[in-house]
């Protein structure tokens, strides 16, 4: 027997016995799959809010803080009287 | 904007159905040879089908052009492959029913020999789809056509010398 032979011989042997699809199945996809969307969007909107909260946090640290302003120089005596 | 979502999520389901009304029966008669469970009943082919059936309805929208018979088709390989390997040794779990024709194959020759003959999905993307070489991938199916073809008869081991003949 030579490879294409052997190889529909196989086929046949795979085919051969039909399966019988069980009636729920769509349903009991359907439903798994929306449960996985739910998930997925209340993921998302969840993190969407913790990054909206964690700008918010740094925007007013850095409104309150201001590190980008010089700190007044503590080494120095102020020069007056020039 | 909530009226578009509405007609496409139902466009969805309308296109979901159809599709697994024309897929479901030859996604479970390869997750069946999968399994090695006998045709007519499949609880754990079941099991492997219906996330991959959820999988891809989840993703529907996501599609874009791709085949959704090959998305499902690619999560069932996976997953069979991963609890394969999950199970591996756990012999007394996942012993193959023996009406199944693969009933002598080990799980990794079910799946390459289901995914190269039974779904006529090509060595290479078969390799790809697995991480294995493509050589293997031939050898192993090779192999697994040559045991399905000429089951060699072996006798369970203990099978018939433990009866005990009624005295």
């Amino acid at each position: 027997m030579n490879r294409p032979q052997r190889e529909a011989a196989v086929r046949r042997i795979l085919e051969e016995v039909p399966v019988p699809v069980p009636p729920d199945l769509h349903a009991e996809a359907v439903r798994r799959g929306g449960r996985l969307l739910r998930r997925r969007l209340l993921a998302h909107r969840l993190m969407w809010l913790l990054l909206c909260a964690a700008a918010v946090a740094f925007t007013v640290w850095a409104v309150r803080a201001q590190p980008w302003a010089e700190p007044p120089s503590q080494t120095t005596v102020p020069l007056t009287g020039w | 904007m909530r009226d578009r979502q509405a007609s496409r999520d139902a466009r969805r389901d309308r296109e979901f159905e159809a599709f697994v009304a024309g897929a479901a029966g030859r996604l479970l008669h390869a997750a069946t040879l999968l399994t090695g469970e006998a045709p007519d009943d499949g609880p754990r082919a079941r099991r492997l089908l219906v996330p991959a059936l959820a999988h891809t309805y989840a993703r529907w929208h996501r599609l874009r052009g791709e085949d959704p018979y090959e998305c499902a088709r690619q999560y069932l390989a996976t997953r069979f492959a991963h609890e394969a390997w999950r199970h591996y040794g756990a012999a007394g779990r996942a012993r193959p029913h023996p009406r199944s024709p693969l009933a002598e194959l080990a799980p990794q020759e079910r799946l390459i020999l289901v995914l190269r003959m039974f779904e006529g999905v090509a060595e290479e993307q078969t390799a790809a789809l697995l991480g294995l070489p493509v050589e293997r991938v031939h050898a192993v199916c090779d192999r697994a056509t040559a045991t399905v073809l000429h089951p060699a008869r072996r006798a369970a081991p203990g099978a018939m010398g433990t009866r005990v003949a009624p005295s």
